[in-house]
């Protein structure tokens, strides 16, 4: 049975996430919030996706938690502590009956785990089946991340490059 | 009442969906009305977290299935059954889009410093008391 070994993960997960929500103090707040990021990565290699899972253990847990931290490091003690706040009627009223919709609409979506869900049947077994011959590599993700979809890697890198001149502009010392 | 019984399985079948719609509404709810930048920032992450984590969800299949990485047995034999791997393709869309995140998460947190430099808070209310 594959729900096992998964719900619990699932409860760290909720718990982590909770965690990061309620603590008080954002410095740990963060924290709590890479641990997260590593549960995560742990469920992604549970259910098969080993390449995001190393995606999210290098760049989410890793690199998002330090730009967090380099932050915060540049506040002051007494503005990384948060005061709690009182949860507004209609946020009370609303969120709830939102989660209560989308869990209604769980019966229309595939079944879990399942081979003939509408994602793996149209083009993906032909990456499982023509890709080493087309592109002689054993991971598919790589060849089709690299090869079949090779100009959405590179505009993706278009995408970095340009978050890192935005981060350069910023944070520039010497901008009047 | 029949019918009720009925979602309520449905739903409690895919226990990945209500982790994902718990997370989801929760970091929503953070990001809207939470006055601290950098908690804004947190509520974010966990809701682009959120969808990539039902998107792989997706991909999952049944537990012969293994990690879309061929095996030589089936390369050199050159018969490769589909069912038997996890599907690639939405791997490698969460991978793009999880890069994508942490570039928007750190040009957002430059923006904060940039705006805590010039203000000295990182709470919203205090920043728009400075701005009048």
């Amino acid at each position: 049975m594959i729900f096992s070994f998964e719900i619990p993960l699932l409860i760290l997960l909720l718990l982590t996430a909770a965690g990061a929500i309620i603590v008080k103090d954002l410095i740990s707040a963060v924290l709590i919030l890479g641990s997260y990021s590593f549960v995560l990565a742990l469920v992604w290699a549970w259910l098969g996706a080993v390449d995001v899972a190393f995606v999210e253990a290098v760049v989410g847990a890793g690199l998002a938690t330090v730009f967090f931290l380099l932050t915060l490091f540049n506040a002051s003690p007494k503005d990384t502590e948060i005061r709690r706040q009182p949860v507004p009627f209609i946020a009370f009223l609303g969120l709830p009956m939102l989660g209560l919709l989308l869990l209604f609409a769980a019966e229309d979506l595939p079944e879990f785990s399942d081979p003939k869900s509408p994602a793996s049947v149209h083009v993906s077994p032909e990456y499982l089946e023509q890709s080493y011959q087309k592109t002689d590599t054993e991971n598919v993700v790589t060849s089709v991340l690299m090869d079949y979809r090779g100009f959405d890697t590179l505009i993706e890198t278009a995408v970095i490059f340009t978050a890192g001149i935005a981060c350069a502009l910023l944070l520039r010392r010497d901008s009047k | 009442m029949t019918e009720l019984i009925e979602h309520v399985e449905a739903a409690i079948q895919r226990p990945n969906f209500i982790a994902f719609v718990i997370l989801f509404l929760w970091g929503f709810y953070i990001m809207v009305t939470h006055p601290n930048m950098v908690k804004k920032l947190v509520g974010m992450y966990l809701v682009q977290t959120s969808v990539i984590f039902l998107l792989v969800t997706v991909s999952a299949k049944d537990h012969p299935a293994t990690v879309p990485i061929l095996r030589d047995v089936d390369i050199e034999s050159g018969q490769i059954d589909p069912t038997e791997y996890a599907n690639p393709l939405p791997h490698v869309l969460t991978l793009t889009a999880i890069v994508v995140q942490v570039a928007t998460l750190g040009v957002s947190l430059a923006l904060v410093t940039a705006i805590y430099r010039r203000f000295g808070s990182l709470d919203e209310n205090e920043v728009l008391k400075k701005i009048e």
